[in-house]
């Protein structure tokens, strides 16, 4: 009983995606290269880093064409991970100001 | 008879959409993922632990970073490397970057090929991802030789700055460069039975006993596009921050 249900595309959408994400590479490599700093680093850093990790699981995973019960499934536990992010900075600040108190003026 | 008669409920039924969809699959009292088979909906459950494994890295990372009072090493320094006489910031990481995108493409096009029953083309394909993948692990040994013999950098402590540094970079890139390498060996395996013609057969694979099929390759091209997803965060949170 084997029914089809692999993925398939036309090979041109692959290349054009290839090819965006050649170019958000080299934005982001280029935003090193110039020497950008604070905000606006951290705002392209960010940005150009969600883009492709979203053209990647989008067209290279095929997750834009599955079910929604799946796409739910995968996608939506990971955003636990910012209550983490959270708790992980939180931590890092208090840290950082005990040591601070304690280490600074030796 | 001439009119095939339907087998599963899949088939028999029209599926709804959008969030009535997802109610119908999860109370269907068959199988939650339609339209995808297990193995692949058992790939992306794998996928999804282990990205809650690199998160835990990159947080932890994130965790030591902002909690140092030493200054960290500057990793446009750090990983800059001298080509013509130029020192060109980030080079090496850059073109690793690069190759491991190709490899993803490729790795692409070869599952489209695959499910085409294009033995040849899928063959070549798997292996020039595999290639890229091994230059990957290649250039990665390289950083780590260059770091660790000339730069003196050791999971407890370097010259140039904070400790942490150090272990932050190899527990992050050494688990990432194990999973492709794991990735390459399986791609070369998998070109392999592409090529002998195992999939077209359904020649049982050798650990499992499954009946060969090209939903492998797409199973295989979702892990290796997981490695060049964890690729793009550790690039941009580790070398960019």
């Amino acid at each position: 009983m084997a029914h089809a249900e692999g993925q398939q595309h036309p090979i041109g959408i692959y290349l054009k995606i290839w090819g965006l994400l050649f170019v958000l590479s080299t934005a982001s490599y280029l935003v090193d290269y110039f020497h950008f700093q604070g905000y606006l680093r951290w705002t392209l850093i960010i940005v150009l880093m969600l883009l492709k990790a979203g053209l990647i699981v989008a067209v290279f995973m095929h997750m834009l064409w599955e079910r929604l019960a799946l796409m739910y499934a995968i996608l939506v536990p990971p955003l636990l991970l910012l209550v983490l992010l959270g708790i992980g900075s939180l931590e890092a600040d208090y840290t950082f100001f005990t040591r601070g108190v304690f280490f600074g003026n030796d | 008879m001439t009119q095939a008669v339907p087998t599963t409920a899949v088939e028999a039924l029209p599926l709804p959409d959008g969030l009535e969809g997802i109610v119908a699959d999860w109370s269907s009292d068959q199988r939650a993922f339609k339209k995808v088979p297990w193995g692949k909906a058992m790939m992306w459950i794998f996928l999804v632990s282990d990205t809650f494994i690199f998160s835990a890295f990159l947080i932890s990372y994130m965790n030591v970073r902002m909690s140092t009072t030493d200054p960290w090493p500057n990793p446009s320094e750090v990983f800059a490397l001298t080509l013509w006489g130029n020192k060109i910031p980030l080079i090496l990481i850059a073109i690793m970057t690069f190759i491991l995108i190709s490899s993803s493409g490729t790795m692409a096009m070869a599952v489209n090929f695959g499910y085409r029953k294009d033995r040849v083309k899928t063959f070549v394909l798997l292996l020039i991802t595999a290639a890229l993948g091994a230059s990957f692990v290649g250039m990665q040994a390289f950083e780590w030789t260059k770091l660790i013999v000339e730069e003196g950098v050791r999971p407890w402590g370097n010259p140039m700055g904070a400790a942490q540094f150090g272990s932050s970079f190899f527990m992050i890139t050494g688990f990432h460069g194990t999973h492709v390498s794991i990735g390459v060996i399986f791609l070369i395996i998998t070109a392999i039975k592409v090529l002998r013609g195992d999939l077209d057969r359904q020649r049982p694979g050798f650990l499992t006993g499954r009946k060969g099929n090209y939903e492998i390759v797409e199973i295989m091209g979702l892990y290796w596009h997981f490695v060049d997803l964890v690729w793009v965060f550790i690039f941009a949170l580790f070398y960019l921050w």
